[in-house]
């Protein structure tokens, strides 16, 4: 007999980095094809993947922010051999001659597999990061309450 | 008995994980319930992958060789 489907997976991404962004990304389409409800939290660094290419910030520092953490999830760099941007375009390209799908493919796989994105808030306020900076397929910008409501039903939490 | 009806052939190979795995999730509802997936990947990691699928969804792997480096499952929707 089948095991109960409709598992519930709830994952927390704090970083923006382009290895763990993979990481994320790939746990939670396997866990959406194996007919897991999976809920991403984005906070802090790990907003940049929801990110458009916009310039954000207000203020002196919201915009200093804006501009060393600017752009979207292409440009986030590996938490390892990053070289100002070097190790990107080496990892991109040895994952283009091997056929690993790319950060912004995976990232709209999970959203057609039905992988519901949440923004936090309050990053988003301490960043100046507007909602219209972000992808229109952020399903709500909310907070620490609503994910830790989404933890305690789901069946696993990972925190990346 | 080595004669299986393929309702759907699934060409999967060069694809890296989890694609595998997500293009036969994507395709399972495609075929009728008892309908059969032949799906041919290349990747090593859908050895795992594609069994681990099945368990948690509930369908079935009737049959599973590999010719060189093509791996091919024979999936059977069960629900």
């Amino acid at each position: 007999m089948a095991r109960e489907l409709n598992k519930k997976a709830a994952m927390v991404v704090m970083s923006g980095d382009f290895d763990k962004l993979f990481g994320a990304f790939i746990i939670a389409t396997s866990a959406a094809a194996q007919g897991n409800e999976v809920t991403m939290f984005f906070t802090f660094w790990g907003l940049r993947a929801l990110k458009k290419k916009v310039p954000t910030g207000k203020s002196l520092f919201g915009r200093m922010v804006g501009m060393m953490y600017g752009g979207d999830i292409n440009r986030a760099t590996p938490s390892k051999f990053s070289f100002f941007g070097m190790g990107r375009w080496m990892f991109k390209k040895m994952m283009k001659n091997k056929n690993v799908s790319s950060l912004p493919d995976l990232r709209q796989l999970a959203i057609d597999l039905g992988v519901k994105l949440y923004a936090c808030q309050m990053s988003m306020d301490v960043m100046e990061i507007p909602r219209e900076a972000m992808i229109d397929e952020v399903e709500a910008c909310v907070g620490g309450g609503f994910f830790v409501e989404q933890a305690a039903n789901a069946d696993f939490t990972l925190f990346i | 008995m080595d004669d299986i009806k393929v309702d759907l052939e699934l060409d999967l190979k060069g694809l890296l994980c989890p694609l595998p795995m997500v293009r036969v999730s994507q395709n399972i509802s495609k075929v009728p319930v008892g309908g059969v997936i032949r799906a041919t990947a290349t990747d090593p990691g859908s050895l795992a992958d594609i069994p681990s699928w099945a368990r948690s969804t509930g369908n079935e792997i009737i049959k599973q060789e590999q010719e060189g480096s093509n791996l091919i499952y024979y999936i059977k929707r069960i629900k």
